[in-house]
């Protein structure tokens, strides 16, 4: 134990006293961007711990003209999801209306499906290329996580061209922002209101309660932050006529009073009152986000990702504390997590595994490489269990090591090593001779 | 032990009525006790018309319900059904898989499906998969629970292996599986000294969990070596498809042969969603018939008396409804049909309760309605198939009472 806290000291008083250790500054690096770079640990050091971490809470101080130059090519990801429908979705759909009209047997047309296909696929070589060439690395990983956090599937209906929208408008913005206004605006989405049925809810077609209790179980309190059956369904009337406008055309949200169930709702032991209209939703919303169960569950969920797939448990009640006194500010919980001394302590250092994603981006990045074209890196992260904004159920991917670790998943990391390193990646140039493949596929390379 | 006596009861009455000697059933006497139980699970994904694959043509109100697309009655040409029972007949394309049905090796439950109504073909394989219907955050799929339940005596790394990209999320969680599109995937592809090098760093590892994954990773390579994958032969006369579903049945049966210690495998196969001309005998739906059966009916005789051990099941997320629709296609409907061929299964028999085509039978006035639900299907067969005797980790939510298995086995 004074072991420990004799650890906890020095590496405090590292921070304080720059330059700061080799080993700290690593491990922040691992921790706060999808990987170390050559001369980044250098580059740290010479700026300091304080100002790189100031830098990396304020991403809008930081210029990212490199990765905008290298995004000038994906021609979906600036648009609205309106366009996305206009342009992608629609004339696949009046193709094949036009093909059984003239009695034909309406298989989709290939061309018009390739050219629906590509919004995802530029999104997926966008999220790459970001979390490749970003400044801002830290909000990059942030994206990663809340995404994750409040996860849609691509491959759910018409959220294939909502999510380009979802990434760029709900989610980016709010990472440091208020947990309350990144909840309004995953609860007003369309790609959310879609994927988890919330927008069918009401009136003729009856209560759905999908969302309300994701909202509750994955979003908020947690599956053990006190919340009952009841609750879920008077959650759920809340929701009720949160809806989208033409759903299919890529319309916003939309409050349709008819379906909206306007009697008296009772709530985790609140009572919303009857007539209140959309306002009951917002009004479940800001209950949840100010619940202790919610500042908990994000401080648990926040801490396994950045220190430990265990977090101790006097953290993650910090955190939470943290939390609370901010109403939420996501910006002040990073900086509590990311200066505690659990996070500073090497006990924590390299000990996460990295996903599929972090793996293929940060072999990437240690290499220097030059990415002509993404799809081949998106491709292997999907090969090694990760396919990008295609993530099944809406609890996200897992953080934690058992969901990585396995045979097939090694191998497949071993391979991309030696392919990526000896310049087998098709539009992937690697000039520098170190790391090796045997690097990038050796044990501690998987950990970050 | 009782199913295996069932079986061989069955298999000689097969022998006696039908005068030749289905190979796998003779042999089965000799396979007794010698592997564990194997799965094979096959997703047709996209929902099949159950109704036009093992039609009721006793049902007039199938012929009135589908004037242009229904199978026509047995006996009447040969794109007519072939008769199973009297009542229910295949479609003609499944004419491969008949023999086994004529063997009481392949079974079916009509009228099977989930309690939750959702027509999206997104959260009915979901449930399907994860065996929690209505649930949509259940983070792991069944058949991984199945093994988490069911620990091994050893680290077999083929113990659950899918031919597909990705894991499917039935074989999703925290026990280990593995997804490969081809066998020769797995293997060191770097030329050189790099496989040793990779080994000897992984072996050393002080990092426990990555070292021990690392060591099973490469015995299971030297596994596959051995078993020589590149010169495989199938045996018995069994002529794969040259499909993708085809070749995936393929390496499954090399894996199985392997003695790798496969133990579940899993492939799926697509192009169900047949709402705009799928024909009846010939046509859309009766071409990708024809790939389904052809590869089973491959897979099967292939396992040769391996298939005394091993079940073959196949299922699809819902059905289709009862009627045509404008376009000459079905759309998305409830109830569907599972087959299920080999490991003791008490087949040339349709389980389930038949609720019948008429409107006031049907589900919502539309589909055909489900009797069994597939967690009776997916219980038994872990119950009694593969010796599971408590099954409730694996079935979260839901009760599994052996009064509501379908009788599958004996």
């Amino acid at each position: 134990m004074t072991a420990w806290i004799a650890q906890v000291l020095t590496s405090l008083a590292v921070i304080a006293s720059l330059p700061a250790d080799t080993g700290v500054v690593t491990h922040l690096l691992e921790r706060t961007s999808f990987g170390v770079r050559p001369g980044d640990v250098e580059r740290v050091q010479a700026m300091g711990v304080d100002r790189y971490l100031d830098e990396q809470l304020h991403p809008e101080r930081l210029s990212d003209a490199g990765v905008d130059a290298r995004l000038a090519g994906l021609t979906t990801i600036g648009l609205s999801s309106r366009r996305i429908a206009e342009d992608f979705e629609m004339p696949a759909i009046e193709a094949r209306k036009a093909a059984k009209a003239a009695g034909s047997d309406g298989q989709p047309n290939p061309e018009q499906q390739r050219k629906a296909a590509t919004v995802i696929q530029e999104l997926q070589q966008q999220k790459t290329i970001r979390a490749i060439y970003s400044t801002r690395q830290l909000q990059e990983v942030l994206v990663d996580f809340w995404f994750n956090h409040f996860n849609v599937d691509a491959r759910k209906g018409a959220d294939r061209f909502l999510l380009t929208s979802y990434e760029r408008d709900v989610i980016r913005p709010h990472v440091l922002g208020k947990f309350r206004d990144l909840l309004g605006a995953t609860a007003t989405s369309p790609a959310m209101l879609f994927y988890l049925d919330n927008w069918r809810s009401g009136g003729k077609d009856g209560l759905n309660e999908n969302y309300a209790r994701e909202l509750m179980e994955l979003h908020t309190l947690g599956v053990d932050g006190g919340y009952t059956q009841k609750d879920v369904t008077e959650v759920a009337r809340a929701f009720t006529g949160w809806t989208i406008d033409r759903p299919r055309g890529g319309g916003d949200f939309r409050f349709e009073p008819r379906r909206h169930d306007n009697g008296q709702k009772i709530a985790l032991g609140h009572v919303i009152r009857a007539g209140g209209g959309m306002h009951d939703g917002d009004e479940v919303l800001d209950l949840l986000a100010r619940h202790p169960s919610t500042a908990h569950f994000i401080a648990m969920k926040l801490t396994r990702r950045f220190v430990s797939d265990t977090p101790p448990a006097a953290l993650v009640d910090r955190v939470a504390a943290r939390f609370r006194e901010t109403d939420g500010d996501l910006r002040e919980v990073m900086r509590a997590i990311l200066t505690s001394p659990e996070f500073l302590s090497p006990d924590v250092f390299h000990q996460k595994i990295k996903t599929p994603f972090e793996f293929v981006v940060s072999a990437v990045r240690a290499t220097g490489a030059e990415v002509h074209d993404a799809r081949p890196l998106v491709q292997q992260i999907a090969q090694l269990g990760e396919p990008l904004y295609q993530c099944q159920p809406p609890t996200g991917y897992k953080d934690t090591a058992d969901a990585w670790v396995n045979t097939g998943a090694l191998v497949g990391r071993m391979n991309f090593g030696l392919a990526l390193a000896s310049n087998r990646m098709r539009a992937v140039v690697v000039s520098n001779t170190t790391p090796d493949g045997i690097t990038l596929g050796a044990p501690a390379f998987q950990r970050r | 032990m009782l199913s295996r006596r069932v079986f061989l009861k069955h298999s000689g009455f097969a022998l006696v009525s039908l005068g030749f000697a289905p190979s796998f059933l003779a042999r089965a006497a000799h396979a007794q006790g010698r592997r564990a139980k194997q799965l094979i699970a096959i997703f047709q994904r996209g929902a099949v018309d159950g109704l036009n694959v093992v039609v009721p043509f006793g049902e007039d109100e199938y012929y009135r319900a589908r004037p242009n697309i229904a199978v026509s009655r047995p006996g009447s040409g040969a794109d007519a059904a072939v008769d199973l029972d009297g009542f229910f007949g295949f479609n003609p394309r499944l004419l491969p898989l008949k023999p086994f049905w004529d063997q009481h090796a392949l079974a079916i439950v009509h009228a099977c499906g989930s309690p939750d109504a959702t027509r999206s073909h997104f959260d009915a394989q979901d449930y399907m998969e994860t065996a929690t219907p209505g649930v949509k955050a259940t983070s792991d799929g069944w058949l991984n629970r199945y093994m988490q339940a069911r620990k091994a005596e050893r680290a077999d790394p083929f113990r659950a292996v899918s031919l597909t990209t990705q894991l499917p999320r039935m074989l999703q969680g925290s026990a280990p599986a593995v997804a490969m599109k081809q066998i020769s995937q797995f293997d060191i592809r770097g030329g050189g000294q790099a496989g040793a090098t990779f080994e000897s760093l992984y072996a050393d590892a002080r990092d426990r969990v990555l070292g021990g994954t690392g060591r099973d990773a490469f015995d299971a390579m030297r596994q596959l070596k051995n078993a020589d994958p590149a010169r495989y032969q199938p045996e018995h006369g069994a002529d794969y498809p040259r499909s993708p579903f085809g070749q995936a049945l393929k390496q499954i049966a090399q894996l199985a042969k392997a003695d790798v210690g496969l133990e579940i495998a899993f492939a799926d196969v697509g192009g169900w969603d047949t709402h705009i001309n799928q024909g009846a005998s010939q046509g859309q739906l009766a071409t990708r018939l024809d790939d389904f059966a052809r590869g089973i009916a491959a897979l099967v005789t292939d396992l040769g008396d391996r298939m005394a051990d091993t079940l073959v099941l196949t299922m699809s997320e819902f059905g289709r409804a009862v009627r045509e629709n404008g376009s000459r296609g079905t759309d998305h409907g409830h109830g569907n049909a599972m087959m299920a061929i080999g490991g003791g299964v008490r087949g040339g028999k349709v389980y389930g309760t038949w609720p019948g085509l008429a409107v006031d039978r049907r589900y919502e006035g539309r589909d055909l309605a489900v009797t069994t639900d597939f967690r009776d299907v997916f219980g038994e067969i872990v119950v009694r198939h593969l010796g599971v005797a408590d099954p409730s980790a694996i079935f979260p939510g839901y009760t599994i009472n052996a009064a509501r298995f379908p009788g599958l086995f004996a």
